[in-house]
């Protein structure tokens, strides 16, 4: 099926196929005939041809995790960062307070100064995340795209606090290259259209 | 009774006890992996290359676990009851004969502990009391789904028990013994000659109540984790569950003996593979069908399984011991 027919949605122009349910037996001797039926067909041959099937095939579909990972969509909201601007490296944060704000679970707390070239900048930026509902309202709200979520799930620690610091979130001035731009809400996954497969209804 | 018999018959016990105890355990992991590889896994894979040393470290763990006795018990036979499960399941298998007969320097080893002449009464009855374990392991944990799961063991096993009788004695009045040895030498004229050919319906009629004596899927409904748990084993931990994990392997292995010798030839020569090969290459056959049945099949209610065997596999059993009985006679 190609990618124009699954994306119809008018019913009544696709092609359903209706599922025959056989009548419940009433009788015993109907009862003793499904038996029989039963029996003869094979039908728990086929479940055993499957399965062997598949294992002959040896299509494995395990993600040996420690050491392999699945790529995870833009989407999704991980503990936050703070991003530097490409150019100069300076800090996007301009210490306006919005996701301060915004906040629903008034888990964010910055202090700002004013810096010698007379711009406002965060002296202390934390994330309680005890309390974060990682709701995204936050980087919704920058407006310098300047606290993002990462992608980084792997988040055991013995304290939370120990993600929530501001020298924790910012991106480190030698890894200024590989900051990665934050795609925005909603954005897709990369080569999402190819993802999409056919419910099987067929089986 | 001379000193080497007793000294030859010692080390076939400490043979059997130890290469059975390694091969449950190695059956284990097998198990694991073929069940992995039939629904697209991988299976263990961290411990050793391909996972192969979990069964080391599953040892391990089964041994330096904390042995739990809970309070309600009753202690001797709480304590008691998995060695039962695990003793008598290599009780049965010392009058079954794994291999033809071999030489070592002039002297004829049989490979069987003791060759009793109601060699096949004496495993299948072996077998039945290994029922012991489980019930009276159900009844001394004072837990409510032990008590279940032993109350479906008895339910099971005594039904199904009369179905194995039933389903081995037509083969037996064909050979006109009970001596697994004999059995064997009956069929030795062979593939054609092989009891399968004469009594399909008791080979089939046989591996169903032996799937349903060694608790595996489609008749595992005595340890069903979605209903009871873990059934009679639900409070055993450490070693005493491993003993019931043990035994339950070394039954598979005596049930696929059996089959192979009573319906598949045994030991005897198959065109070119030699005898030894041959049983094992059946009984190997025998485990992976455990294994894969595990993987295709769902599990039965306990009603059906009762339906099943009363209604349906006894009669048919009667049937064919009436109808084998009117052909020799014939
Ligand atoms: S994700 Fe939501 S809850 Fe967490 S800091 Fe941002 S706005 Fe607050
Ligand atoms: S909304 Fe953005 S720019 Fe404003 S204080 Fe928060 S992080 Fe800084």
């Amino acid at each position: 099926m190609s990618l124009k027919e699954f994306q119809n949605r008018y019913v009544g122009s696709q092609n359903y196929k209706v599922i025959q349910i056989e009548e419940y037996p009433k009788t015993p001797w109907e009862k003793f005939k499904r038996v029989v039926k039963r029996t003869f067909k094979l039908e728990l041959f086929v479940g055993l041809k499957i399965v062997f099937n598949e294992m002959v095939k040896f299509n494995i579909h395990t993600v040996q995790y420690p050491k392999e990972k699945i790529p995870i969509g833009p989407r999704y909201r991980a503990v936050h960062r703070l991003l530097r601007l490409l150019e100069s490296g300076n800090e996007r944060c301009i210490g306006c307070g919005l996701c301060e704000k915004i906040c629903i679970s008034n888990c964010i707390r910055i202090d700002t100064k004013i810096d010698e070239n007379g711009r406002k900048i965060p002296t202390e930026y934390t994330i309680n995340f005890g309390r974060c509902i990682f709701c995204g309202y936050c980087a919704e709200v920058c407006p310098e795209l300047a606290i993002v979520h990462g992608p980084d799930y792997e988040n055991a620690s013995d304290q939370r606090a120990q993600f929530a610091k501001k020298e924790d979130m910012l991106t480190p001035i030698d890894k200024l290259k590989e900051q990665k731009e934050f795609q925005g809400f909603g954005s897709p996954t990369p080569e999402a259209d190819k993802l999409i497969k056919k419910t099987p209804l067929a089986y | 009774m001379s000193g080497a018999y007793v000294i030859e018959t010692i080390l076939k016990i400490l043979i059997v006890l130890g290469l059975f105890s390694a091969l449950a355990g190695f059956a284990t992991y097998v198990e694991r992996k073929v069940l992995a590889f039939m629904q697209r896994r991988l299976g263990p894979m961290h411990v050793g290359p391909y996972g192969i040393l979990q069964v080391v470290a599953d040892g391990i763990k089964l041994f330096t676990k904390e042995d739990f006795i809970p309070q309600g018990a009753v202690k001797p036979i709480f304590k008691i009851a998995p060695v039962i499960t695990a003793a008598t399941a290599f009780m049965a298998m010392a009058a079954i004969p794994m291999f033809p007969e071999f030489t070592i320097n002039g002297y004829t080893v049989k490979p069987i502990i003791s060759d009793i002449n109601v060699g096949l009464l004496y495993v299948v009855g072996v077998m039945a009391i290994g029922m012991y374990g489980p019930l009276l392991a159900g009844m001394a944990s004072g837990n409510k789904w032990s008590l279940l799961g032993a109350a479906r063991t008895v339910v099971q096993l005594l039904s199904f028990e009369v179905v194995t009788g039933l389903s081995i004695l037509a083969p037996v009045m064909l050979v006109g013994s009970l001596s697994l040895i004999d059995i064997n030498n009956y069929q030795s004229g062979g593939v054609s000659h092989w009891l399968i050919w004469t009594q399909p319906v008791a080979f089939i009629l046989f591996l169903i109540s032996g799937y349903a004596e060694t608790n595996r899927t489609p008749f595992d409904i005595l340890e069903h984790e979605a209903e009871i748990v873990s059934g009679y084993a639900t409070e055993y931990s450490g070693m005493r569950w491993g003993m019931f994990f043990i035994g339950e392997y070394a039954n598979m292995f005596t049930i696929s003996f059996l089959a192979s010798i009573i319906f598949l030839g045994g030991f005897n020569d198959l065109w070119f593979i030699p005898g030894a090969i041959a049983i094992l290459i059946k009984v190997f056959f025998f485990i992976f069908l455990f294994l894969w049945t595990r993987a295709a099949w769902p599990h039965v209610r306990p009603d059906q399984l009762m339906w099943l065997c009363w209604k349906v596999l006894m009669p048919i059993a009667v049937i064919n011991v009436v109808i084998t009985g009117i052909v020799l006679m014939i």
